[in-house]
């Protein structure tokens, strides 16, 4: 059992850090809740291998705790916590057989021989590998060899979470699906807290019940792929989950709603009376391809924009259209017509997020409601929000 | 596809023919040649067959110095290896100490044989060489010119200062190139520090391994210029090898048939043996 409690977690390379661009995680509190399913997801260079580490253990934390069950487990070397890792780049011993692989953890803690054999048969049965148990591993394909990377983090009964570091970047496309439904499997099977790292959102979005999406050594939302989707936290979040990404618009404020350009674009009452409390000078708003409203002929309260080209990819188009010099997109389903040289668009005012700061302000709470009731039982549970520290 | 065009290309190949043929194959036969003849001057030569080879094949001291030979090219694999392994498995990985130990341990390579036999010869000395005059100052006696032991043990340990680095250095460009998931993995398997030697080192070192043996018993089976330097093959010829047993019969005695039969059949051992290691590591390698 395990439930990973980050608190006050910090981290630096650097031996000094001076400003918050030194550190590569920023001051953050998450907790991972034992049995879950969790993606970390974010570009290259996020931060989230640093943060996998340091879960693990590889990695020592500049700043803050790690607490297993509320027990502070900073200090404890990887080999004495209850976890398993499996790397980019599948490591299995060349010169072993697949056997003696699975066998190795459990060996190396000094277990009986006849229950070392019975575990590695349970387990080489349930990822498929009993054909190849004599096998050395030298000549295994990527793929099998993940799984006997995977394998040695489930025979040991004292495995409580295991960890994924971006594991199917060398897996043929192919065969990524089926390892990932393994992984389900495995996950609904064991009663294992799962955090998998990756850079692909529909990679995290099958894997995961809550996506934390970490954007400059930050956990920038943690949420179900729907509300990532539907409510994103952050302009990053809106821009990297999505395809194509939420179209955003650097606006200035006025009375009643904000300008983008020439163009006035009304606000809500509350969010009007939320702008006005706030003086900060960076506000944007944002709104999906997915529900930007387009039209071929004027209609009132439209925003009229020159058609740049459309994409054609099968079950729907994306239209590329310019507003402003600001190129905008919106996603039209197959059999909607497509406007020519001009089109008119609105932003359905339940769709239109506004961001200061680059954080999303909050709808009024009454709005709020239709989005917040997912299928996920976790949702309901308000000790899984994260908290994040604005920079 | 017709054949006969295809006999220009031979045209094409032609200067390496050349070059090997004069770089390798003319000396070669011209020892092939002496080996089978009984030569005196230019225009003497009478064919003997193969006894200049039954000769030298019964001569007792290609016997003994063939056994030295043997027992020296053992020890120097058997201490130089797995030194150099746990040399390289010591080194610092990074930054300035790593370069620094880098450079430390090439310096032994890149002075020449004959200046590594002069410097052990003066080191050795018990009355004006440090490490002769240390040892006996502290109550060992040792005298590597008169005693065959101590001369024994100051060739060896002169090789083994000469040649581990190279051990150490082919290990140690082994040892980065593993990658560091791997002690991770390793760590999260709970993998004792032997256990991370034995499954994950030492099968990725294997490749690196097979060079450093082979090159360190090629050289050590053809050693001559230390040992000559050293001792002279003293004393009387407890440490003369076969080199220069051979030098002394082809130079010495200008027993020229005798010493080119004694080449080839040198030729042959290290040329066997090589291909024995060889090939039964790589057929290991099939197997597996």
């Amino acid at each position: 059992m395990a439930e990973i409690h980050l608190k006050s977690l910090a981290h630096s390379y650097s031996p000094a850090p001076q400003s918050p661009s030194d550190y590569a995680i920023r001051e953050m509190d998450h907790v991972w809740h034992q049995g879950g399913a969790y993606a970390l997801l974010g570009p290259s260079g996020c931060g989230k291998s640093t943060l996998l580490n340091i879960i693990s253990g590889l990695l020592s934390p500049s700043e803050g705790d790690v607490l297993f069950d509320g027990q502070r487990v900073n200090d404890i070397p990887p080999e004495e916590r209850n976890i398993a890792q499996v790397f980019q780049f599948p490591v299995v011993y060349d010169s072993m057989t697949v056997f003696d692989n699975l066998a190795f953890p459990l060996r190396n803690m000094k277990v009986d021989e006849g229950k070392v054999r019975a575990k590695v048969l349970e387990i080489a049965e349930i990822l498929e590998l009993q054909e190849l148990l004599d096998r050395k591993a030298k000549g295994l394909t990527a793929d099998e060899k993940q799984k006997v990377s995977m394998g040695r983090g489930l025979v040991r009964d004292d495995v409580s979470a295991i960890l994924f570091d971006e594991p199917l970047t060398v897996i043929d496309p192919h065969l990524k699906w089926k390892l990932r439904r393994k992984l389900k499997q495995i996950h609904e099977q064991f009663n294992l807290t799962m955090v998998y790292v990756t850079h692909d959102q529909l990679e995290a979005a099958t894997f995961a019940d809550k996506i934390a999406v970490m954007y400059g050594g930050q956990i920038v939302q943690f949420g179900t792929p729907r509300e990532l989707f539907e409510e994103p936290n952050h302009t990053f979040v809106g821009y990297f989950i999505g395809s194509p990404g939420m179209n955003i618009l650097e606006v200035t404020r006025v009375e009643g709603g904000v300008m983008f350009k020439d163009q006035f674009i009304p606000l809500s009452d509350h969010l009007c009376q939320f702008l006005n409390q706030n003086p900060s000078a960076n506000v944007k708003v944002g709104i999906r391809p997915e529900f930007v409203h387009v039209c071929d002929e004027a209609i009132k309260g439209a925003y009229s924009c020159d058609v740049r080209h459309v994409e054609d990819l099968g079950t729907y188009k994306i239209l590329t259209m310019e507003l402003e010099g600001q190129i905008l997109k919106a996603r039209l389903d197959e059999d909607q017509a497509v406007p020519e040289n001009t089109a008119w668009i609105s932003f359905p005012s339940q769709w239109l997020k506004l961001y200061v700061d680059e954080y999303l302000v909050p709808d009024e709470p009454s709005a709020d409601q239709d989005a917040a009731d997912s299928q996920d039982r976790s949702d309901s549970d308000p000790s899984q929000t994260t908290e994040v520290r604005q920079a | 596809m017709n054949k006969t065009e295809n006999n220009k290309a031979w045209f094409l190949v032609l200067p390496v023919f050349l070059l090997v043929a004069f770089s390798a194959v003319i000396p070669l036969m011209t020892v092939v040649n002496y080996s089978v003849q009984d030569i005196f001057d230019q225009n003497t030569a009478y064919f003997v067959g193969a006894e200049w080879y039954r000769e030298v094949l019964q001569d007792p001291r290609l016997h003994d110095s063939l056994i030295r030979q043997f027992i020296f090219s053992g020890c120097v694999l058997l201490i130089e290896i797995p030194l150099g392994i746990a040399v390289a498995l010591m080194m610092p990985t990074k930054g300035k100490a790593a370069s620094l130990s880098l450079i430390l341990l090439a310096i032994p390579l890149l002075i020449p044989w004959n200046v590594v036999g002069t410097i052990w010869q003066v080191f050795g000395r018990e009355d004006i060489g440090l490490f002769g005059w240390a040892l006996n100052s502290i109550g060992i006696d040792y005298n590597y010119a008169s005693n065959p032991g101590d001369a024994w043990f100051t060739v060896l340990l002169m090789d083994v200062w000469h040649w581990t680095s190279l051990v150490a250095l082919l290990c140690y460009s082994g040892l980065r190139a593993i990658p560091e998931a791997y002690y991770q993995a390793a760590r999260i398997d709970r993998a004792s520090k032997w256990a991370i030697f034995r499954y994950i080192q030492l099968p990725k070192l294997k490749s690196v391994l097979v060079i450093g043996i082979l090159l360190r018993f090629m050289d050590s089976f053809m050693i001559y210029t230390e040992p000559f330097v050293l001792t002279g093959g003293g004393p009387g010829n407890s440490t003369t090898f076969l080199s220069q047993t051979l030098t002394k019969m082809a130079i010495g005695q200008f027993d020229l048939g005798p010493a080119a039969a004694f080449s080839l059949i040198y030729f042959l051992i290290v040329l066997l043996v090589s291909w024995l290691f060889f090939t039964s590591i790589s057929h290991l390698d099939k197997s597996e």
